[in-house]
C-alpha cells in the first residue's frame, strides 16, 4: 500500500514538473499554451539522442533538456504567441495545437513512432527495500528529491526575489503593473521560457517512467489541463497540491479498482471543477 | 446585402417595434446565388467523380458535426474540446440499434440525436459555469469519461475492437447499402442538407439573433432581460442533439463503430474544422469539413506518415495570416474585388 | 553465347505474347491492397511487413504465371474506419483483387465484411485473434493465433515448476485472446492463477499493474502486450525487482519482440516465451532471410509480424502458380486450402477447414548472444493447430 502511495507521490512531482510552467504562463498571459506538452517532448527526446547516440552521461544531459526547450519557448513567444494574446481564445486554440501536431510529426519523422528507452545511470536503477511491503524505486525516489528542490527553488524565487515580485504583479492585475513600469513584456518572455524548459526538463526525467513517443504531447494535454484547472494559477502550491493528488488517484485506481482506472481522476477532476470553478486554490485572475 | 425592405404600412405601435427586425430577418433569410450554386455541388460530385463517393460521404458526416459544433461555438460561443461525446453517444446508440435487430436507418438516426441530446441537456449546466478554461476541461473530462466507459463496457461495446455485426437495413425499405457507397453518399448528403436547412432557419430567428448577441456581450444581453442560460442551454442541447444524428450517421453508412468516435483527436478534429472553414458563418464548418478530409487524403497519398506536419503548419499559418478560417478569406476576396469595382465605378463615373 | 539464347528466347516470348488473344485475364497486373498502420504506435508492425513484402518481390521478381504484381501500399494508422474505407477504394476504384495485410484484429474486422461483399481475397498478415478468419470465407491467415503462441508456454510453465501465475494482458481481442488460452490451458495442467489484470491499450502505464503482480507474490507473471510495448513493460519488471523477488515472466513472444530486442537491455535476460519464429531460428532458410533482411533494411532485425507477410506474398505466388494467374475469390481459396511450404520460420500450412495458419511453435529463452540479445530456441513443438490444442 505504502508503495503504491509513493509511487503516486512521485508521479504527481513529475506532473508537477511537467504542469508548472502551463499554470504560470497561464496564469500570467491568460494564454492556453496546449502546445505545452510539446517542449517537455523536445527535453525528452534531446536526452534521448544525447545519451544512446552521443553517450553523454545522464547528469550532463539534464542541462540541455532544460536549456533548449527554454530557448526554443523565448523564441517562440517573442515570434509568434505574444501576437496572440488579444486574440479570441479559439485563435489561440488553433495554433497551438497546429504547433502540436508540427511537433508530433517532425519527432515521428526525425525518431520514429516507438516508445523510446534509455539506461539511466545504474545507481538509480532498482529499489531501497524499507520493509516488508514497501519499496521504493531508486529512480523515483531521485525523481521526488529532484522535484522538491525545484519546487522550493521556484517557490524562493516567486516569494523572495524582485523578478518574482514583479511575476506575481503582473499575475494579480497586468494593467497596474503595467503601469508601475514593469517591463511585462519582458516578464512574459523570460516566464514563458522557464516554464517550457522546466517542462523540458521534467520531459528528460520522465522518459523512464511515462513512456515517450511523438503523440506525448496529446497524450499528456489532459494531465498538464487538470493539474491547472484544479490546482488554478498564479501560485506554486495550488498546482503541487493538485498534481499530487492527481498522481495518487491515478496510481491507487490502477492498482485497486484497475477495471475502472483512468475514469477515476476524469470523474474527480469534473467533480472538482463543478464544486470549485475556478480550481483548489485559484484567484480570478484580472487582466 | 439583400434587397432594401419595402416600407411596411402603418399599423398599432406594437406592430412597428418588431417591423424592422422581422423584415431584417425575412432579408437575412432569402437564398444567395452562391448558396445555391454550393448545394447543387455535391449533386454534380455523384456524376463526376463516382470513385470518391465513400470519401465523400464521410466529408458529409463530418461537416453535419462540424455545423453542429459550429451552433454552440460560432453562435452561442462556447468553446468545447469534448464534442465528440455527443457523436460518439449518436454512433454507439445507432450501432447498437442495428447489433440488435433494429437495423432501419431514419429511427437510428432519431434514436442517436435524443439519446445525444439528452447527455447534452443534462451536461449543458456544468459547462455554463466557470471560465473558458473550466468549460475546457469540464467539455473534455466528459468525453474522455464516457469513452474510458466505453472501453470498459466491452460486453456493450465491443471495447477496443469496435462494435461489430452491425446490419443496416435498406433506407425505407427501398435503397441497400451498396459496396460502392451510392447509396451511403446521396442518403448523407440528403441529411446534411435537411440538417443545414434546419440550422440555417434556427439562425435566422429572434432565437439566433438573441444567440449571437450572447456571444458577443453576454452582460448587456442580461441587462436586456433575456434569459441568458435558457437561451445557451437549448443551443447546447441542438448542437449535442445534431452531433449524435452526425455520429449515428456515420455508424451507418460505414456499418462500423468504435472507441475512436469518442475520442479527444475527434473532438480536435471537429474543432479545427469549424475554425479552419471559420467559426459563426453558416458554411465555415461543411468547408472546413471537406478542406481538411480532402488534404488529408491527397497529403497521406504523398507522404503517407507525415502530412500532420503540413497540416499542422497550415493551421498556424490560417491564424497569423487569415483569421475567420476559408470563408472568411472568401468574404475578404469578395470585399476587395466589390471594393475594386465599386472605386473604377467611381472614377469612370468622375 | 548466352546474347543469341537471350534473343531466341525473346523472340519467341514476343510471338508467344502476340499469339494470345488481347482478352486474356492473365495480361493484366494483379493489383494486391496492402493495408497497414504505418503511422502511430503500432507502425512497427506495419514497417516489418511493408520490408518482407518488398524484399520476397525483390528476391522472387515481380512476375509469377504471367502476371506481374503491383502492390498498393495504404496507411490506415490503426484506424479502422479508415481500413474500410481503404480496402473499399482498393476493390471498387483500384480494382485490387487481393486485400492484404491488417495489422490489428479491428482493422482486420473492419474490412472482412468488404472482402466478403467483393469476393475478394483477405491475407492476414499481422493480427492474431483467434476468430478472425471466421469473419469472412475469402480470409487465409498467415500470421499466428494468440493461442497457438500462448498454449505451449502454459503447459510448458505448468511442467516446469510454476505453480501460480499471475496474468497482465492489453485490454482488446488478442490480449483477451490470450488470456483466456492461458487461463484454460494452466490451470487444466495444474496451475493456479492467483491475479490477472487488463491494461488499457491506449495510454497503457504499466507500473501499478506490475506492482500489483508483485505483491500477488506469483511464481511468474504472464504478459501479453501489442508488438513494441514490451520494452515499457520490461522496465517495470526490472525497475520492481520482480527478477530478485523470484517472478519469472513468461508469455507469448510479442514481448520480446525481435524489433527491440536487444534495446532492453539486461531486464530481459532469462525471459521464456513461446512463439512461431524468433529471429535466432537455426535454418539455412531463415539465416539466408535474416541476413537478406538486415542488408536491404539496415538497423532493422526481422521479427515475427515480417514473416507474416514474407509468406503472405508466398502464399499469393503459390497459389497464383496454381490457379494459372487468377485470383478470383473461390478459385483463389480452393488453390489456398491446404497448401504447405517451408517458410524462415520452419513448415506452415494453410488449414483447409479454418483456412487458419497451422506452424511449428518454439520455446525460447531471451539470451545474450555476441554481444546481442536474441530469443534463443530450445524446445520445439511440430504442427501446432490454430486453436492452440495440441
Amino acid at each position: 500500500m505504502l508503495t503504491v502511495l509513493f509511487d503516486g507521490i512521485a508521479s504527481g512531482a513529475l506532473l508537477f514538473l511537467l504542469a508548472i510552467g502551463l499554470s504560470i504562463t497561464l496564469g500570467i498571459m491568460n494564454f492556453t499554451n496546449l502546445a505545452h506538452g510539446a517542449f517537455a517532448m523536445l527535453g525528452g527526446y534531446l536526452t534521448v539522442v544525447m545519451l544512446n547516440r552521443w553517450g553523454i552521461s545522464f547528469f550532463y544531459c539534464l542541462p540541455v533538456a532544460f536549456l533548449a526547450p527554454a530557448l526554443a519557448g523565448v523564441i517562440l513567444e517573442r515570434a509568434f504567441y505574444s501576437r496572440l494574446y488579444d486574440a479570441d481564445p479559439l485563435d489561440q486554440v488553433l495554433f497551438t495545437i497546429g504547433l502540436v501536431f508540427a511537433s508530433i510529426a517532425t519527432a515521428s519523422y526525425l525518431m520514429g513512432a516507438q516508445h523510446q528507452i534509455i539506461q539511466v545511470p545504474h545507481f538509480l536503477q532498482g529499489q531501497i527495500h524499507v520493509f516488508s511491503g514497501f519499496d521504493m524505486g531508486t529512480y523515483r525516489l531521485f525523481l521526488l528529491a529532484f522535484c522538491g528542490v525545484i519546487t522550493l527553488l521556484l517557490h524562493l524565487v516567486l516569494m523572495r526575489t524582485r523578478f518574482g515580485s514583479r511575476l506575481r504583479a503582473a499575475v494579480d492585475n497586468g494593467r497596474i503593473a503595467r503601469g508601475l513600469g514593469i517591463n511585462v513584456n519582458r516578464l512574459f518572455a523570460v516566464t514563458f521560457g522557464v516554464g517550457s524548459g522546466l517542462a523540458g526538463l521534467a520531459g528528460a526525467l520522465g522518459i523512464e517512467i511515462l513512456n515517450l513517443d511523438p503523440v506525448f504531447p496529446v497524450k499528456f494535454l489532459v494531465y498538464f489541463l487538470i493539474v491547472v484547472a484544479v490546482g488554478g494559477t498564479g501560485t506554486v502550491g495550488g498546482p503541487l497540491a493538485a498534481a499530487l493528488i492527481l498522481g495518487i488517484f491515478d496510481v491507487a485506481g490502477k492498482y485497486y479498482v484497475s477495471q475502472i482506472g483512468a475514469f477515476v481522476i476524469y470523474a474527480v477532476m469534473v467533480a472538482m471543477l463543478i464544486w470549485r470553478p475556478q480550481g483548489l486554490f485559484g484567484k480570478k485572475a484580472v487582466r | 446585402m439583400g434587397s432594401i425592405p419595402k416600407a411596411a404600412p402603418a399599423t398599432d405601435s406594437g406592430d412597428i417595434k418588431f417591423k424592422a427586425e422581422a423584415e431584417y430577418l425575412r432579408a437575412k433569410a432569402s437564398w444567395r446565388p452562391y448558396e445555391l450554386v454550393f448545394w447543387l455541388l455535391p449533386i454534380a460530385a455523384y456524376f463526376l467523380l463516382p470513385k470518391q463517393l465513400v470519401l465523400l460521404s464521410r466529408v458529409a458526416v463530418m461537416g453535419l458535426f462540424a455545423l453542429s459544433l459550429d451552433l454552440i461555438l460560432g453562435y452561442a460561443g462556447i468553446i468545447s474540446l469534448g464534442h465528440a461525446a455527443f457523436f460518439g453517444l449518436g454512433g454507439y446508440t445507432a450501432g447498437l440499434l442495428a447489433q440488435h435487430g433494429f437495423g432501419e436507418p431514419i429511427s437510428g438516426l432519431v434514436m442517436g440525436a435524443l439519446a445525444a441530446g439528452i447527455l447534452g441537456f443534462a451536461t449543458s449546466f456544468l459547462v455554463m459555469r466557470g471560465s473558458d478554461l473550466t468549460r475546457l476541461m469540464v467539455t473534455l473530462g466528459i468525453c474522455l469519461m464516457l469513452m474510458e466507459a466505453a472501453n470498459k463496457m466491452r460486453w456493450l461495446t465491443g471495447g477496443a475492437d469496435g462494435l461489430q455485426g452491425i446490419a443496416v437495413s435498406p433506407i425505407l425499405g427501398v435503397w441497400t447499402f451498396d459496396l460502392f457507397g451510392r447509396t451511403a453518399y446521396i442518403y448523407s448528403m440528403a441529411v446534411l442538407f435537411l440538417v443545414f436547412l434546419l440550422i440555417r432557419r434556427v439562425i435566422r430567428s429572434p432565437y439566433g439573433l438573441a444567440l449571437r448577441g450572447i456571444k458577443e456581450n453576454q452582460r448587456r444581453m442580461q441587462a436586456l432581460g433575456t434569459p441568458v442560460t435558457r437561451r445557451l442551454v437549448v443551443a447546447y442541447t441542438i448542437g449535442a442533439a445534431l452531433a449524435g444524428l452526425a455520429g449515428a450517421l456515420l455508424t451507418q453508412t460505414t456499418q462500423f463503430v468504435s472507441l475512436d468516435v469518442l475520442s479527444f483527436d475527434k473532438s480536435a478534429e471537429v474543432l479545427l474544422m469549424v475554425t479552419l472553414g471559420g467559426a459563426g458563418t453558416l458554411y465555415g464548418g461543411i468547408i472546413g469539413g471537406l478542406a481538411l478530409i480532402v488534404a488529408q487524403y491527397l497529403l497521406s497519398g504523398i507522404s503517407p506518415e507525415y502530412w500532420q506536419f503540413w497540416v499542422g503548419i497550415a493551421f498556424i499559418a490560417l491564424v497569423f495570416l487569415a483569421r475567420g478560417g476559408l470563408v472568411g478569406l472568401a468574404q475578404k476576396g469578395v470585399a476587395a474585388l466589390s471594393r475594386g469595382r465599386g472605386a473604377r465605378a467611381a472614377s469612370q463615373g468622375g | 553465347m548466352i546474347a543469341r539464347i537471350s534473343l531466341i528466347a525473346l523472340v519467341v516470348a514476343v510471338v508467344f505474347g502476340a499469339c494470345m488473344p488481347a482478352t486474356v485475364f492473365a495480361q493484366t497486373p494483379l493489383k494486391v491492397g496492402l493495408i497497414l498502420p504505418m503511422t502511430g504506435p503500432m507502425a512497427s508492425t506495419g514497417k516489418q511487413v511493408v520490408a518482407a513484402v518488398k524484399l520476397y518481390v525483390a528476391e522472387h521478381g515481380d512476375v509469377v504465371a504471367g502476371r506481374k504484381i503491383e502492390v498498393l501500399l495504404r496507411d490506415d494508422a490503426n484506424a479502422a474506419e479508415t481500413t474500410k474505407r481503404y480496402a473499399q477504394e482498393l476493390v471498387t476504384n483500384d480494382h485490387a483483387e487481393i486485400l492484404a495485410g491488417f495489422g490489428l484484429t479491428p482493422l482486420a474486422f473492419a474490412a472482412a465484411p468488404i472482402a466478403t461483399a467483393a469476393k475478394v481475397p483477405m491475407i492476414i498478415m499481422s493480427a492474431g485473434t483467434f476468430v478472425i478468419p471466421q469473419k469472412s470465407p475469402y480470409i487465409i491467415r498467415t500470421s499466428f493465433t494468440l493461442p497457438q503462441n500462448t498454449a505451449p508456454i502454459a503447459v510448458w510453465a505448468a511442467k516446469h515448476g510454476i505453480k501460480k501465475v499471475f496474468t497482465l494482458v492489453a485490454d482488446y481481442a488478442p490480449g483477451i485472446d490470450s488470456e483466456t488460452t492461458f487461463k484454460a490451458v494452466f490451470t487444466a495442467n495444474g496451475g493456479q492463477i492467483v491475479g490477472e489484470a487488463r491494461v488499457p491499450v491506449q495510454n497503457p502505464d504499466y507500473a501499478p499493474f506490475v506492482q500489483k503482480a508483485k505483491d500477488s507474490k506469483p511464481d511468474a507473471l504472464f504478459i501479453f502486450v501489442p508488438s513494441g510495448e514490451g520494452a515499457a513493460v520490461m522496465k517495470q519488471y526490472a525497475e520492481r525487482g520482480l527478477a530478485k523477488a523470484g517472478i519469472k515472466l513468461i508469455g507469448p513472444g510479442d514481448v520480446t519482440d525481435d524489433d527491440i530486442l536487444d534495446s532492453m537491455g539486461d531486464a530481459a535476460i532469462g525471459t521464456i516465451t513461446s512463439m512461431d519464429y524468433s529471429a535466432a531460428h537455426a535454418s539455412p532458410e531463415n539465416k539466408a532471410y535474416v541476413a537478406a533482411f538486415e542488408k536491404a533494411n539496415p538497423g532493422m532485425r526481422p521479427n515475427f509480424m515480417s514473416v507474416g507477410g514474407w509468406d503472405g506474398m508466398a502464399l499469393i505466388y503459390e497459389v497464383l502458380k496454381k490457379t494459372n494467374g487468377s485470383a478470383e475469390g473461390d478459385k483463389f481459396l480452393a488453390a489456398a486450402k491446404g497448401l504447405s511450404w517451408m517458410s524462415p520460420r520452419g513448415k506452415i500450412t494453410i488449414d483447409p477447414n479454418t483456412r487458419d495458419i497451422i506452424q511449428d511453435e518454439y520455446i525460447r529463452e531471451v539470451k545474450r548472444v555476441n554481444g546481442h540479445l536474441w530469443n534463443v530456441e530450445f524446445d520445439h513443438l511440430p504442427a501446432v493447430p490454430p486453436d492452440g490444442k495440441f
